[in-house]
């Protein structure tokens, strides 16, 4: 998946939305510029399948030698699928943020939360002002 | 990130340069880390790096009376502390409370010249300035000067740190005993090289004017080519002390925790060089704690898993919540999680070496293992 592709949170989350079935599914990950941030990564923990989500509410934690970081959807959802290989993995964060670095697949339930992400290029903006 | 207001080291353009991130840290905009905190720490265990210290406050004391007034002033003897030596003392305030900890250092200038010097907390350099002005007579003789913004101190530290920093200065760092200093030359530049530091390792602390540290800096690293010399930032500063079991004030010290609660009973001396008792300030109140049982101990929490146990998060025996912890993290050279706490002393059995409890991890229990400190020493 290009970054241009997708869509991001402020609190840098990636989402890509497809169709499924009839349903919009919402692929979230998080950025290259959240995982450069975090560095050092030790720990993940992902929320399990069936797991009912809104918009900003945590649906795990990464942590790094350093700190403690909340993961938030940015979606309203359930969600249908988890990375769960991942947490054994953290390096693929780093190599493949935005295919191989997936962490959860939501359902979504209605356009809400969608409307308030960014695109690439403001969120790059948003990343700069931060650096 | 902004970095207006605040102060910067005479190396602040360099760390930017290395692509240092930056944070604001006791009022300093400080390097966090270059690479990652892993690789820097890493460098240090097995090679050597070096980190910018310059936000440690200096104060030097002059005058005839700056050894007494001293030895008055910190909670170990300073008089009999012979030229070149340098102890680990705290600072205490009337009620025995910890105001800081620090080093203070004898020093010889060549032309023969005795002065004292204090390296204290950046976030305390305020407080205690402020606290030996409180404290100064003016039949003291002493003159207290704040030295840190005139210059810059350098951390190089590692197993390597000492062959790499010997030929580059003209004291033989390799003869020279732990906790000595002296006042030496890095091609031609005056500095203070004391065999010190914050990470567990060998290694040594070089203080410098704050015009030269540009130049020293260079030629540290021209040097240490030969042994793939890293900067390091106060991320791995921190990981390594806490792995080395090293208190850091605001965490394991602080106004409310007594030296014996802490561990550092040997950083109070009642008696003097000659074993009379000696005056100094907090002694009052430190005297009846020395031989009462402490209310908490600090003792050293090995954690299973990958979560870090961080400060302020509870540790409980069973259902009842035993201590807190000070600081934590995850440990790169053990490959596990490792916390200092504070655990309540009554039940001397809470405190063994090998003794189960759990900590509270954002709401969820992790066994945790009491072990003794440090975590690691060097081989």
């Amino acid at each position: 998946m290009k970054p241009e592709e997708l869509l991001f949170a402020e609190t840098h989350e990636w989402v890509h939305v497809t169709e499924e079935e009839g349903n919009q599914v919402a692929t979230i990950g998080i950025s290259a510029f959240a995982v450069e941030q975090l560095t050092d990564l030790v720990y993940l923990e992902l929320t399990s399948v069936g797991t009912v989500v809104g918009t900003g509410d945590e649906f795990g934690e990464v942590e790094s030698v350093k700190a403690v970081s909340s993961l938030y959807s940015p979606v309203n959802g359930e969600i249908v699928e988890v990375n769960t290989g991942l947490s054994d993995q953290l390096e693929t964060l780093n190599d493949d943020p935005y295919a191989g670095g997936w962490m959860i697949k939501v359902k979504v339930s209605d356009d809400q939360g969608l409307a308030s992400l960014m695109d690439h290029t403001t969120y790059t903006k948003q990343c700069a002002g931060e650096h | 990130m902004s970095t207006g207001n605040l102060l910067q080291t005479p190396l602040h353009d360099w760390h930017v340069e290395r692509g240092a991130r930056m944070v604001d840290f006791a009022g300093w905009s400080m390097p966090v880390q270059y690479d990652s905190i892993v690789t820097e720490h890493v460098a240090t265990r097995e090679r050597a790096s070096v980190f910018d210290v310059s936000h440690m406050g200096r104060l030097r004391f002059d005058g005839p009376g700056s050894g007494s007034f001293l030895d008055r002033l910190l909670t170990r003897r300073v008089l009999g502390l012979k030229p070149g030596y340098i102890r680990y003392a705290l600072v205490a305030n009337n009620e025995g409370g910890i105001l800081d900890d620090v080093l203070v250092y004898h020093q010889q200038t060549p032309s023969g010249t005795d002065y004292h010097m204090l390296v204290v907390n950046a976030g305390n350099r305020a407080k205690i300035v402020q606290w030996i002005q409180s404290q100064l007579k003016s039949d003291d003789e002493v003159l207290m000067s704040d030295r840190t913004e005139e210059t810059a101190m350098l951390a190089i530290q590692g197993p390597r740190a000492i062959d790499l920093v010997n030929p580059l200065l003209d004291a033989n760092v390799t003869a020279m005993g732990y906790y000595r200093s002296q006042t030496t030359k890095q091609m031609g530049k005056v500095c203070i090289v004391s065999r010190t530091g914050y990470t567990g390792e060998d290694g040594v602390e070089l203080i410098m004017r704050r015009e030269d540290a540009p130049l020293i800096l260079e030629n540290l690293f021209r040097a240490g080519r030969e042994c793939d010399l890293v900067p390091a930032g106060l991320g791995a500063r921190d990981t390594l002390r806490m792995e080395a079991a090293m208190p850091l004030y605001g965490h394991e010290l602080d106004e409310t925790i007594n030296p014996f609660e802490a561990g550092l009973r040997f950083a109070v001396n009642f008696k003097d060089s000659s074993d009379q008792p000696r005056s100094f300030i907090g002694r009052e109140a430190l005297q009846p704690l020395a031989d009462t049982p402490s209310r908490v101990s600090r003792v050293g929490l090995l954690l299973e898993g990958k979560r870090a146990a961080r400060e302020k998060y509870p540790v409980f025996d069973g259902e009842t919540q035993v201590g807190l912890v000070s600081s934590g993290s995850f440990s790169p050279t053990l490959q596990r999680p490792i916390a200092m706490a504070y655990i309540d002393a009554a039940d001397t059995k809470l405190l063994e070496a090998g003794r189960s409890l759990e900590v509270d991890i954002r709401g969820r229990r992790h066994p945790a293992e009491i072990t003794s400190l440090p975590f690691y020493s060097r081989p």
